[in-house]
């Protein structure tokens, strides 16, 4: 097959998202009909996932998600999207069980490239344990793909986002920095190491870490994704609860501070500052990290409550698989912000 | 004076970073110090390159002109971190300031205890009227009787939290002196979280 590098769209994957701000105004308008007492977690929530109890040890997980290209090969593209994908029925506790093709693709485009990322995409879906069982395609003038995700989970196991208790440790399970990462190598200022990082990372399924937490004693869950780390982590507060945040023991992937010190950030990472600031205080944390705490995430880690007593225990867990987990605040009683983010952990 | 140098650039329909890119290689390219004149169509853009700028200390100034056309300005100065005359248009808000007040008795300065008591009421009482209010009261050691029944600065206290200020009170105190069932107002806090507070606040206030 001769190489047909993907057109690049202008903003890929989760830098692709609309702004939290403005889908607020829109959702809440939406008519809701009568609660089915059986949506456990529904658009009243900002879950990652929506979970409905078919009877009382079953219940089902969905969620969808597609964007355009954040790299120029194909099959990379489709791994990266599936894992995305993928990642919110992890992010809820649950296991991965039919999958569907989201496809966008222009007419005139060679469809081996199709073939390519569809094929990466459906590795993903066999590596989850789960079956693809269907699609639809639509012509459009810019690729775009993913997946609409059916998964299962026990009702009574559900990691729902906002469910963390005062006292629990913050778990992260992936570096951050994809956006900026990609921002720099769409211009080609890019450190070549932390790129090649930050794809590896992105095609990893939340399967393995996801598996391992579930032996453990974690409250809330969620995934980082466009929303950023803070954003994602904002949506975790929303009880009323608040945190502090030790950013040096947030795992960066190399070279992304460095780039957004040198201001290759992205328009999304800029909505989620206007959109999370209030939330946020920074203590003598420099410009280049904050970026990378506002800096969408496409295919981003677990970010779990776990139970203090837990967290050291599964830390190593997940260290020993290879899984980059890193313990990197702590949930305190509401305070006058809902997140204090310092340089280090005081003791 | 000679006139200084300007530069022009087209960053209109590009994404983040592409303007920020072109911005700073065309300041690259400047002599030492000049003006560039960068043009985009939103707002975010906009936003990105004022963080520019306050990073490296250059003159910014926005003109917007048309809905979908803004135009930019960086001032760069050979020597300190360029100030312009023109107004520079704030558009990121800057990062709020904590302020904490700390109680750490139930009376405020040494000498007589009765005299102390009053001015502790009357300096609660005063916080109340200011325009700035504290982000958090901490209450430790004797401070925490000003939260507890029989204070006299119960509704200051209460109308302090009302108006959203975090009261927080040390629970080994309240336990020490027998009053933890007597707490009237805020939450009961622990040491890790004052200190954590206390060395994360921008100003502490001690009466």
């Amino acid at each position: 097959m001769e190489e047909e590098k993907i057109i690049f769209c202008k903003s890929g994957g989760c830098t692709a998202k609309l702004g939290a701000g403005v889908l607020e105004h829109i959702l809440e308008k939406l008519p809701k009909g009568e609660k089915d007492p059986n949506l456990l977690v529904g658009y009243d929530s900002k879950d990652d996932a929506s979970v409905y109890r078919l009877t009382d040890d079953l219940a089902m997980v969905q969620t969808l998600d597609f964007f355009p290209p954040v790299v120029e090969d194909p099959y990379t593209f489709g791994k990266i999207a599936a894992a995305n994908a993928l990642s919110d029925i992890y992010a809820m506790g649950g296991e991965v069980r039919t999958a569907l093709n989201i496809v966008c693709f222009p007419e005139q485009m060679d469809l081996n490239v199709l073939g390519e990322i569809m094929r990466g995409g459906a590795e993903k879906v066999q590596e989850a344990g789960g079956s693809l069982s269907g699609g639809h395609s639509i012509a459009d003038d810019s690729v775009k793909y993913g997946l609409s995700v059916t998964g299962t989970v026990h009702p009574d196991r559900i990691w729902q986002n906002n469910t963390g208790r005062v006292g629990d440790l913050l778990i992260l399970t992936k570096p951050l920095g994809t956006g900026i990462l990609c921002a720099a190598h769409r211009v080609g200022e890019e450190n070549p190491g932390g790129f090649q990082k930050a794809v590896e990372s992105m095609m990893t399924l939340n399967k393995y870490a996801s598996e391992t937490a579930r032996k453990y004693n974690i409250h809330a869950c969620t995934d980082v994704t466009g929303f950023s780390f803070l954003g994602h982590l904002h949506e975790m507060m929303e009880s009323g609860v608040s945190c502090h945040i030790w950013a040096d023991q947030i795992p960066v992937f190399p070279g992304a501070v460095e780039a957004a010190e040198e201001f290759l950030i992205t328009a999304a990472g800029q909505r989620n500052r206007n959109h999370l600031e209030q939330h946020v205080i920074f203590k003598d944390i420099p410009f280049g990290m904050q970026e990378v705490l506002f800096d969408p995430q496409t295919s981003g880690g677990l970010l779990m409550a776990v139970d203090a007593v837990d967290a050291e225990k599964m830390q190593r867990k997940l260290l020993e698989q290879g899984i980059p987990a890193a313990i990197v605040g702590k949930i305190t009683e509401p305070a006058g912000t809902e997140i204090y983010v310092t340089q280090s952990r005081k003791w | 004076m000679a006139e200084m140098e300007k530069k022009t650039v087209n960053a209109m329909g590009d994404v983040c970073p592409v303007p920020l890119v072109k911005a700073k290689n065309a300041i690259a390219e400047l002599a030492g110090s000049g003006k560039v004149e960068v043009l985009v169509d939103n707002e975010i853009a906009v936003q990105n390159l004022e963080k520019m700028a306050q990073q490296k200390g250059y003159g910014f100034l926005v003109k917007e002109k048309k809905e979908k056309e803004y135009h930019v300005e960086f001032t760069v100065s050979e020597t300190e971190p360029a100030e312009t005359e023109e107004k520079t248009v704030c558009l990121v808000p800057a990062a709020k300031k904590t302020k904490l007040v700390v109680l750490s008795a139930d009376h405020m300065g040494e000498g007589a205890e009765e005299l102390g008591k009053i001015l502790m009421k009357s300096f609660l009482y005063a916080l109340t009227q200011q325009d700035e209010l504290p982000d958090t009261i901490l209450c430790y050691n004797g401070g925490a009787k000003l939260t507890c029944e029989g204070s006299e600065s119960l509704e200051d206290l209460k109308d302090l939290a009302a108006r959203g200020v975090e009261i927080l009170t040390c629970g080994t105190c309240l336990n020490f002196y027998g009053i933890t069932e007597k707490l009237q107002v805020g939450s009961v806090t622990n040491m890790y979280d004052i200190v954590e507070r206390m060395s994360s606040a921008d100003r502490v206030i001690k009466p």
